[in-house]
């Protein structure tokens, strides 16, 4: 009698805690937030965006005839080779200024993937190695690589002469006369070219010094336009909005559970916080997460070269065309320049509408966002160097989770819309 | 089945469902747990002994990625202060196995014991070691800071 009491009973306590199990399993429940989450969720929120950091290195970076020049440059395919590649060919403003494909494609086939531009200038490193320290800096590259823009500086400062003159004065006081062909040739720069390289090195250096400047100030003003494309809010800007303004209804209509449930992954199980932080899910440093190396190319070490770059590149902050004073270049003077956490390390990019940017890495080795989740599950070693990564063992609904978070993070660009076209 | 075998079948769901609930959350993993008690002191003694040193960071609370100074004070233990020190910085994250993402060094003896560190960076929260190497007269040892970063 009394056993078949008992058995009873723990069938229904049984029988009660598969309910209650069903119950928490099943039923979805506004996610609660701690503290320290909130303070994460703070943390990456646009609204913790701060102001445009100055650039000291460049003494137009936020004068309005700077931007106005610089627009018009960006958008100048006569600033190439072939009369064909501005910086907007592969910088395109409805792609979110990068061109959809694994490899850029100026003049020829890049190395490399084209990168967003949006929100860049909070960054204190170009390119994904980071190998120049400025905006402008960075602009004068493409503008003198064989395979992008393929032109010369002689050129570009022929060209400014001719088409900019007035714009450019305002800016940078005269330019120089550069009327006589045989001392200022049409074409000649420290390029791959060898007839535009003899011609540079034919010059007197008073003369290519003169070159140089015109065709750094190019660089300050494409790099004031640039400094202009800033990401706008998403719908997990507005999940976070409303969860510090206490509006339990704002946060339902903002996100999914299951986009909840990817954002909870993101700051949590999935440690993707240790590099995508900060309110453009970047902290622009450089990090090894084993990408596996692109096939056909040569063997990418990322940061391990683009350290040295920086530190000989004529361009940087404590080089003679940089504005600011010694004082202004903490990046570039403490720089870990060696060390084998730099080798096959790359500079993340921001995740804001990483939706739309596919393919993914440095290569475009990644065709699909789920591509890049499964990585980072596995975390498989890469060609070279250290992987930072650890396996997540993260399921396949984490997974669908986490690229549904993701996919909340596209929103419109908060940049004055005739900035997104043509002049 | 008979009620016998229901009975065992739920009390195995039972099981299950208690481990996986347990289980299910599990965080992160981590090369090296967060020692209990982290201390975070901003004054600490060397390691064999021969100095106290105090860092004061010039921003409260310490940023991330933002490149900025700290100041260290460096003396003996029985509070004198050590000057003409040659000082070198580094640490890292000990759960990540990664170094400081820049080189910070001293750039100023600022009189009194006092030392610029420039170039401290911090590029993720958590929990940072910073390790400053000391050398004067002839003696060398290591002071380390612990952060934890939010």
């Amino acid at each position: 009698m009394v056993a078949k009491a008992v058995r009873s009973a723990l069938i229904a306590a049984l029988v009660i805690d598969l309910a209650v199990l069903a119950y928490l399993l099943l039923w979805p429940r506004a996610p609660r937030w701690t503290e320290g989450e909130i303070a994460t969720l703070r943390s990456l929120w646009l609204g913790s965006l701060p102001p445009l950091p100055p650039d000291p290195s460049n003494g137009v970076a936020d004068d309005p005839r700077a931007v106005a020049l610089g627009h018009k440059l960006f958008f100048d395919a006569r600033l190439s080779s072939n009369g064909q590649v501005s910086c907007a060919t592969c910088h395109q403003p409805a792609r979110l200024f990068q061109d959809g494909l694994p490899l850029g494609q100026g003049i020829g086939t890049m190395t490399r993937r084209t990168m967003t531009l949006v929100g860049v200038a909070y960054s204190p490193w170009f390119f994904w190695d980071g190998r120049k320290d400025s905006l402008w800096a960075q602009a004068l590259g493409p503008l003198e690589h064989p395979l992008e823009h393929g032109g010369n500086r002689a050129q570009y400062a022929h060209l400014v002469a001719r088409h900019y003159r007035a714009e450019y004065e305002a800016l940078f006081g005269p330019l120089p006369d550069l009327s006589d062909r045989a001392r200022f040739p049409a074409s000649a720069g420290p390029v791959a070219d060898p007839a535009a390289r003899a011609a540079w090195e034919g010059m007197r250096p008073e003369d290519r010094e003169a070159v140089t400047r015109v065709f750094v100030n190019i660089g300050k003003a494409i790099a004031a336009y640039e400094r202009r494309l800033m990401p706008g809010p998403s719908r997990f800007d507005a999940y976070v909005q409303a969860l510090l303004a206490g509006d339990a209804k704002g946060m339902r209509s903002a996100l999914t559970p299951d986009e909840i449930a990817g954002l909870r992954l993101f700051i949590g199980k999935a440690e993707c916080t240790h590099c995508h932080n900060g309110p453009l899910f970047t902290n622009n440093d450089f990090h090894n997460t084993g990408v596996p190396a692109a096939a056909g190319l040569p063997m990418d070490i990322g940061r391990a070269a683009g350290a040295p770059q920086v530190l000989a590149d004529e361009f940087n902050c404590l080089g003679p065309y940089s504005d600011a004073g010694p004082d202004a270049c903490a990046d570039l003077r403490f720089l870990k320049a060696s060390g084998k956490e730099l080798v096959g390390a790359f500079k993340p990019p921001t995740l804001r509408n990483v939706a739309e940017r596919a393919p993914y890495m440095h290569a475009g080795q990644f065709a699909t966002l789920r591509e890049v989740l499964e990585h980072y599950n596995r975390a498989a070693p890469g060609p070279v160097g250290q992987t930072e990564l650890l396996p997540l063992n993260l399921s396949r609904r984490e997974l669908a989770q986490l690229e549904a978070f993701l996919r909340s993070l596209s929103g419109p660009l908060n940049t004055p819309p005739e900035l997104l076209r043509p002049p | 089945m008979d009620r016998r075998r229901v009975l065992l079948l739920l009390i195995a769901l039972l099981i299950l469902s208690a481990l996986a609930t347990a289980c299910g959350s599990g965080g992160p993993r981590h090369m090296t747990p967060v020692p209990a008690n982290l201390d975070t002191s901003t004054t600490r003694t060397s390691d064999q002994g021969l100095y106290r040193a105090t860092i004061i960071p010039s921003l409260d609370p310490i940023p991330i990625n933002q490149v900025h100074t700290w100041t260290l004070h460096v003396e003996t233990t029985d509070g004198k202060a050590v000057d003409q020190a040659e000082i070198t910085v580094d640490g890292g994250m000990p759960q990540h196995g990664h170094g400081l993402p820049t080189q910070p060094q001293v750039t100023k003896n600022l009189g009194n014991g006092n030392y610029l560190v420039e170039g401290m960076k911090f590029q993720m929260t958590g929990w940072w070691v910073v390790h400053f190497n000391i050398s004067a007269g002839g003696q060398s040892d290591r002071v380390t800071f612990n952060l934890m970063l939010k």
